[in-house]
């Protein structure tokens, strides 16, 4: 549906994205992740033209988008500070787009009562946007880019604005919207929580590149390198040396086995921290140490366990039967085990 | 802070107002509706309302208020066109530029007023730079050259207050609009125009009520035909020494002012209810 090719932009010296190519499916939620200086929000401006790429080609169902200034581009933003018009009302906002497209009158404001129906905020039509609460704006940011029914909806952070608990609620609540609606969104964000639930793809950006594209659950569990095992989810990283499922730790003068075999020689093992155990009992590979310290995540109890060389293992031990079970003082020996097809292996 | 503590603070700007706007204000009007008479000063306390109606109804004053009201206008027209695209130039220019610019619209205050305008003198005398460039007819002492005057003062007053205007506003609503199909000159109807406004109506303030009551420029660049009520103001003063006169001018200069303002609010609020009917 959408094609980026060999996207190249430079703001002077820094190159912001370095030949990037991305796929959008038809009805998909694709979700940009990256930390700040990821070239993520710049890919979003050159979609919708903000941006002029130095190289590079964008089609959009066979139009090609490259040549065209935003207000010509079947695609509309949701912007992370909203950017609603303080001078018009929330139905003048939302029917901005229906207006300029030389959509009726009518026609609009008959349009405009189904989005406001849409985001639920019905009767809110005559208000100014200085008066709806932070959550009710970011509705009518939403109604708004999805009034003029883009073939392809862009939203910069669009949680970002809001507390925890509405963020949860909103996230299932866009995920909802755009399957009913069936336009393809691509999101932007830097939250790897939010990546993971809402995404129907994820592209990992790293320095104006694509480090990696794939379903939430692909990349968590077979992550292509360390950058993005490190960077969704946190994972314990050890130096290997691979010989098909045998995977020898050097450091630790012992071999463990992996579900699936690595590339031969030296590589890294990467460990997520709540598919490791406490005491090794039927786990197929175990590793000795000594707990250092434990802290309370809330949702579980994360244990640093160091091990014969130095090397630090977290683990994230279950609080299916309470707090006082999973409790370790530190100094404890204990053995941390895991299956084969808890082990990632990743080229060094 | 004690009762009597704020009091005294208030004391101050509430004094200087007092002693500086209100009372001789108070006189003025209390001249206007004095009677004429021969002596110092020459006018005797009474009430009179002579004067008010001789100026509001003997053509030359109406006429040179009206004539007043004409080129303050057309220059507050006229500084608008001109000072809404430097500003905003200034506005979207790199931040490192902004100043340098800002300082460049300021920089002609570093002359004297009088300089400036015996500069354009210069310039536009038939035997001037301008004129002999650009083979123009005779430019000095006519209403062009007034009106030249008029806006070279003036457009930085009008350039500063839409330069503080847009420099606010977020260019995610430009970009928004835009990103909602609205092609550039809209963009700038429908959200650019309509956000400055209140550093229209600040521009607009600041050129309207110093050029109505203007005496100088006329008087060195403008005809001698053109006779605006700055000057009418100054020659009932000074060579009539008609003190009566010379405050009713000015009683009705400022109604004019105080008028002007509030129908260009009504209308500029008439505008923006029927734009919000969109």
């Amino acid at each position: 549906m959408l094609t980026a090719s060999g996207l190249t932009v430079r703001y002077g010296s820094t190159t912001a994205l370095d030949h990037l190519d991305l796929t959008v499916q038809r009805d998909e939620l694709f979700v940009l992740l990256g930390g700040s200086g990821s070239g993520k929000t710049t890919l979003l401006r050159t979609i919708a033209g903000f941006v002029r790429p130095e190289a590079g080609r964008i089609v959009l169902d066979d139009i090609d988008l490259s040549a065209l200034p935003p207000h010509r581009r079947p695609v509309n933003t949701m912007f992370q500070s909203y950017a609603l018009f303080p001078h018009m009302s929330v139905a003048a906002n939302i029917g901005f787009g229906l207006r300029q497209r030389g959509v009726s009158r009518a026609e609009t404001r008959r349009r405009v009562e189904t989005m406001l129906a849409l985001v639920r905020l019905e009767g809110f039509g005559g208000r100014r946007p200085s008066e709806l609460s932070g959550g009710q704006q970011q509705r009518v940011a939403l109604a708004r880019s999805l009034a003029p029914s883009p073939r392809l909806l862009l939203l910069d952070e669009p949680m970002s604005a809001l507390d925890q608990s509405l963020r949860r609620d909103t996230r299932a609540e866009l995920v909802r919207l755009r399957r009913s609606l069936g336009i393809s969104f691509v999101l932007v964000t830097h939250d790897q929580d939010e990546a993971l639930e809402m995404a129907d793809r994820i592209g990992v950006m790293r320095d104006g590149r694509m480090a990696q594209v794939g379903t939430p659950a692909a990349l968590y569990e077979a992550p292509a390198g360390r950058f993005v095992a490190e960077f969704l989810g946190a994972a314990n990283i050890l130096s290997c040396v691979v010989d098909g499922c045998s995977v020898l730790l050097p450091g630790l003068g012992l071999a463990v086995h992996a579900a699936r075999p690595g590339v031969n020689g030296r590589g890294l093992l990467a460990l997520r921290a709540e598919r490791l155990r406490i005491g090794g009992d039927g786990a197929v590979n175990q590793v000795e140490g000594v707990v250092t310290e434990s802290f309370y995540a809330g949702d579980a109890l994360v244990v640093s366990v160091r091990l014969a060389d130095g090397s630090v293992l977290r683990v994230k031990r279950s609080l299916a039967d309470g707090l006082g079970a999973a409790l370790v003082e530190p100094g404890t020996s204990v053995r941390v085990g895991w299956q084969p097809d808890a082990c990632m292996l990743l080229p060094e | 802070m004690s009762r009597a503590g704020r009091r005294a603070v208030l004391a101050v700007p509430v004094g200087w107002l007092i002693l500086l706007l209100v009372a001789p204000l108070a006189i003025v009007v209390l001249i206007a509706f004095a009677l004429p008479a021969d002596g110092v000063p020459p006018y005797s306390i009474g009430f009179s309302l002579d004067n008010l109606l001789l100026v509001a109804s003997d053509p030359l004053y109406r006429d040179a208020l009206l004539r007043s009201l004409r080129v303050a206008g057309v220059s507050t027209v006229a500084c608008l066109v001109i000072g809404f695209p430097m500003a905003l130039a200034i506005a979207r220019a790199p931040p490192r530029w902004q100043n340098p610019l800002l300082l460049a619209v300021m920089l002609p205050f570093w002359t004297g007023f009088l300089m400036r305008i015996n500069a354009w003198i210069g310039l536009l005398a038939d035997d001037g730079l301008i004129v002999r460039l650009l083979g123009l007819p005779p430019v000095l002492y006519t209403d062009a050259a007034l009106y030249i005057g008029m806006i070279y003062t003036y457009l930085p007053f009008m350039v500063l207050p839409l330069y503080a205007r847009l420099s606010r506003l977020d260019p995610a609503l430009m970009e928004a609009a835009a990103d909602l199909g609205a092609p550039p000159w809209r963009v700038f109807l429908r959200v650019i125009l309509p956000l400055s406004l209140p550093g229209v109506a600040a521009g607009a303030a600041l050129v309207f009520v110093p050029a109505i009551g203007e005496y100088v420029i006329p008087a060195l660049l403008g005809g001698p035909q053109a006779e605006l009520i700055g000057r009418v103001l100054w020659e009932e003063f000074f060579s009539n020494r008609d003190w009566p006169t010379a405050s009713a001018v000015a009683v009705w200069l400022l109604v004019v002012l105080v008028a002007v303002p509030i129908a260009a609010q009504w209308v500029t609020r008439r505008v923006r209810q029927a734009s919000e009917g969109e």
